[in-house]
């Protein structure tokens, strides 16, 4: 009988990191992403804690990742190592070992629990190009009129229908310096979680707005919401102040 | 120049397809050069999806070597799935690059590497949404179409569509072709096509099918192939590379970001192989056998792992264990991998080299996966007629060695359609598979071991002693393999530890037919294609009754058909398509290595045997390189952050 020739080693330290998904990088999956960050570890040589058993795996949590296509400033993925490290040292080291595109913003020291229930919603920028500010401005007042609105999504367990303007907190348009409409959202996380497709679902319902051209969504932030709920806040301002309170 | 950057454009459908990530590039140790920075612009083709295609390490090496040259840039093409490609079509996106997204129709070479034939209709789809001419006579400003790979030693079947083929070891050749192009360029490129063609003809060893025409005997086969103007080989000879070492590809793998068949970094340990499996066609036009030394094999293997990231890293050849130091490579490796959880895979084992020690080797730091080996042929008959010279008992013996010492799960590979092949030497092999549990099962003392049996219709290969032999049909395959299940299932007992694994042999039809064929069989090609014929090595868009209707038409007016290109046999005189291209092998001694096969003769290896004439060294001036040489692994510097770590404490 063959035995796991490896124990299982607790990881010493815990970190958070938000790292960005930009340009074409956008178009990586979930799954793409996280083979990327695997490797982007090995090859930074970060001394990473492992699950025990036949197949040992680096012990990594990721939290809410944006969909295939989606950019984003704002993902965030926490990993345990077998060795304390500097979370600077650590940032430039991931940031110079990831391919460009996956840019890494911020790295803390995990000192507090429940880092993924904080992720409370996300502020969302939508760029439509082809969609005039005027038709954008009327269909989101068509929308942000009703208090119900149900879109049809396709799952792998195929159509759901679901409400998305319960947990659409805020709206706003307006365009960019290139004049290109701008729709920004911020959404609350429940389930189904309401991801933007969604919203410019319900727009498309409720008011007939056309995208002519793909639009091209941005996650801008997650945490917790504040209390207008008009935004987020840091969601590793508690670790923050856990580590000015009492340094390691 | 400025040349367009097709991103912007692609940028609007790639929301709109599956696995966008495979056509945006940016893959780390990609390489983006100035168009207007270099002489020579390359775009090498790998003809099937880039999930198959990216982890190729003939592209990969390639597209490495011609990066550091300072007056070359080389970008990557794949074949694109049919979603994008209908969207390419309707938004009038020509064929693009994955490196810098520029239209391949721009680049002065794209070179296209077959392993298979079965990539011949992706050659077509990719010119057809480049823009550039289906057939080589129609060409003027368009790149120069050129394969490579081993498909390319009989490029007959796409001789119209091709300007070129190349043969043999890619490293010095695309440099030498490199060479000629920059120098023809600086010239204002005196001559237009047909004198670069005829350069690259008589400097650098490039077979240039429209050089040659090929006469038919009112039979239909082929009375000669003679070339049309002076100054042109009358045989076209391979190239080798002779000194691995000197060579030390790839420095820095490219790591996809899409999911692929080979997560993992690979490091050729060896090139060539003289076993003489004689349905291998890999194994007769690589030789001789050149070793990497265990010196540098640890160097591009450390550098591959920390330039990567991978977890596994395979030692590839066509027969990892036969590397003369193989031991010394795995444990030399395992030690400086200790801890880092990086495993080590050999794609192809034989029995007879295998043992347990190698075996633990390999999966030290990392995951243990199962065992692989290729017996090829059920029954001791057979393996004498196809030359795997492993005895019933070696099989057994290290099988169970395998249970033995931990493995579960052990995967056995045959072929179906052997020359002189009966049904009972295919029966044998669920004798064979019976054997291998009940002795698994009493030296494990488990019931819980598998074995399963994987089996392939076998296709005759050109430049192999079996070029002359008669493929079995595809009724007749499906019908020794239906035999084949029922006597695997017969004993219920023992029967339910063994899995089945099969094809149809359809597909094998339409690989021989393009694997044997001559020239008229491109317009079976073309035709397939312009029925909708895509990606044929996947199962799902394959189809056997489009080929068919396709060769139908195709050859109509010719007095031969599919059965006349595969099942059957050809006589000693007859001139087959590919004999003015030359791999070295002496014509006759294939022709009594095949007379050897049907008197069910053996033959050694030239590696530990003396010479048996061959040819390939006479003919092509190299010689076998092995070791052992004795050298000992040095520990190698740790990784960055690491290194910070341990500084640190």
């Amino acid at each position: 009988m063959r035995t796991p020739d490896r124990e299982y080693v607790a990881p010493v330290a815990r970190y958070r990191i938000r790292f960005a998904k930009r340009g074409r990088m956008r178009f990586a999956s979930h799954r793409d992403f996280q083979r990327v960050f695997e490797r982007a570890l090995r090859r930074a040589g970060v001394p990473m804690a492992y699950s025990a058993g036949f197949s040992p795996h680096p012990k990594i949590s990721y939290a809410n990742a944006v969909a295939t296509g989606a950019a984003s400033e704002a993902e965030y993925v926490e990993i345990g190592t077998a060795a304390a490290l500097d979370p600077t040292v650590l940032q430039q080291a991931l940031d110079a070992s990831l391919p460009s595109g996956f840019d890494v913003l911020d790295v803390v020291t995990a000192r507090t629990g429940h880092f993924v229930d904080r992720l409370e919603g996300s502020v969302w920028r939508i760029r439509l190009p082809q969609v005039s500010e005027s038709d954008l401005a009327d269909a989101v007042a068509a929308l942000l009129a009703e208090t119900h609105v149900e879109v049809e999504r396709m799952t792998k367990k195929g159509a759901r229908r679901f409400d998305v303007r319960a947990d659409l907190l805020s709206v706003e348009c307006g365009t960019d310096e290139s004049g290109c409409a701008i729709l920004t959202l911020v959404v609350r996380h429940a389930v189904p979680v309401v991801r933007p497709d969604d919203v410019l679902a319900g727009l498309r319902q409720v008011a007939s707005l056309a995208t002519p051209s793909p639009p091209v969504v941005t996650r801008m932030a997650q945490g917790p919401l504040t209390a207008d709920g008009r935004g987020v806040t840091d969601p590793f301002g508690p670790d923050r102040e856990e580590s000015a309170r009492a340094p390691a | 120049m400025p040349v367009t950057d097709l991103f912007d454009e692609l940028e609007h459908v790639l929301p709109l397809v599956s696995k966008p990530i495979q056509y945006v590039g940016g893959e780390l140790n990609a390489v983006v050069k100035d168009w207007d920075d270099v002489a020579v612009r390359w775009a090498l083709m790998y003809p099937d999806a880039y999930e198959v295609g990216a982890p190729n390490q003939g592209v990969q090496i390639l597209y490495e070597v011609l990066n550091e040259r300072a007056d070359t840039l080389c970008e990557r093409t794949y074949a694109v799935w049919p979603d994008m490609e209908a969207l390419m079509r309707e938004r009038r996106i020509p064929a693009f690059t994955v490196d810098a997204h520029r239209p391949v129709s721009e680049f002065d070479l794209l070179g296209v590497s077959f392993a298979t034939e079965l990539g011949y209709t992706n050659l077509l789809t990719t010119l057809d949404l480049a823009g550039i001419e289906r057939r080589a006579v129609d060409r003027e400003s368009e790149p120069l179409v050129i394969a490579g790979g081993h498909a390319a030693f009989n490029p007959e079947p796409i001789a119209d569509f091709i300007d070129a083929a190349v043969l043999g070891d890619g490293e010095e050749a695309v440099l030498a072709i490199t060479d000629v192009m920059a120098a023809w360029k600086s010239e204002g490129s005196p001559g237009g096509r047909a004198e670069i063609l005829l350069r690259l003809a008589k400097q650098c060893s490039v077979y240039v099918p429209g050089f040659y025409d090929v006469e038919y005997l009112p039979d239909g086969r082929i009375r000669r192939v003679v070339p049309n103007r002076p100054g042109v080989p009358w045989r076209v000879a391979k190239y080798t590379v002779s000194d691995l070492d000197e060579w030390p590809y790839p420095k820095a793998p490219l790591v996809p970001l899409a999911e692929t068949v080979h997560e993992r970094a690979s490091v050729e340990i060896f090139r060539g192989c003289t076993r003489g499996c004689r349905f291998c066609q890999a194994g007769m036009i690589t030789r001789p056998v050149r070793e990497r030394s265990v010196t540098t094999v640890a160097e591009v293997v450390t550098n591959s792992v920390q330039r990567t990231g991978f977890e596994e890293v395979g030692l590839l050849s066509l027969s990892s264990a036969d590397h003369s130091e193989i031991s010394e490579i795995a444990r030399g490796l395992a030690d400086q991998f200790e801890g880092s959880n990086t495993s080590l895979s050999l794609p192809s084992t034989r029995v007879d080299a295998f043992n347990i020690e190698l075996a633990n080797e390999l999966s030290r730091n990392g995951r243990r996966s199962g065992l692989t080996f290729a017996p090829e042929g059920g029954s001791e008959r057979i393996r004498r007629v196809i030359n795997k010279m492993v005895s019933e008992e070696d099989l057994i013996r290290t099988v169970a060695a395998a249970y033995a010492a931990g493995w579960r799960q052990v995967k056995l590979y045959f072929m179906c359609g052997l020359p002189t092949e009966t049904d009972e030497d295919v029966l044998q092999i669920a004798r064979l598979a019976r054997e291998v549990i009940r002795t698994g099962r009493e030296v494990s003392g488990r019931r819980d071991i598998r074995c399963t049996v994987s089996i392939g219709g076998f296709v005759p290969k050109p430049h192999t002693p079996f070029q002359w032999a008669a493929q079995l049909g595809a009724d007749d395959t499906d019908a020794r393999l239906a035999k084949l299940r029922a006597e695997i299932r017969s004993d219920r007992e023992v029967g339910r530890s063994i899995g089945f694994r099969y094809h149809d042999g359809k597909p094998g039809v339409v690989e021989g037919l393009l694997s044997r064929g001559d020239r008229r069989v491109g317009r079976i090609i073309e035709q397939a294609w312009l029925d909708g014929g895509r990606l044929d090595g996947w199962s799902e868009h394959f189809s056997y009754d489009r080929w068919m209707a396709a060769a139908e038409r195709a050859l109509a007016d010719e007095p031969v058909d599919v059965d006349w290109y595969t099942t059957r046999e050809r006589g000693e005189e007859e001139v087959l398509p590919w004999d003015h291209l030359d791999s070295g092998l002496d014509r006759q001694w294939l022709w009594d290595d095949w007379q050897d096969a049907l008197d069910e003769v053996e033959v050694e290896d030239c590696r530990w045997t003396p010479c048996f004439d061959c040819g390939v060294c006479d003919q092509m001036g190299t010689e076998i390189q092995t070791g052992p040489t004795g050298a000992v692994l040095v520990p190698v510097p740790p990784l960055p952050l690491m290194a910070e770590v341990a500084a640190r404490r």
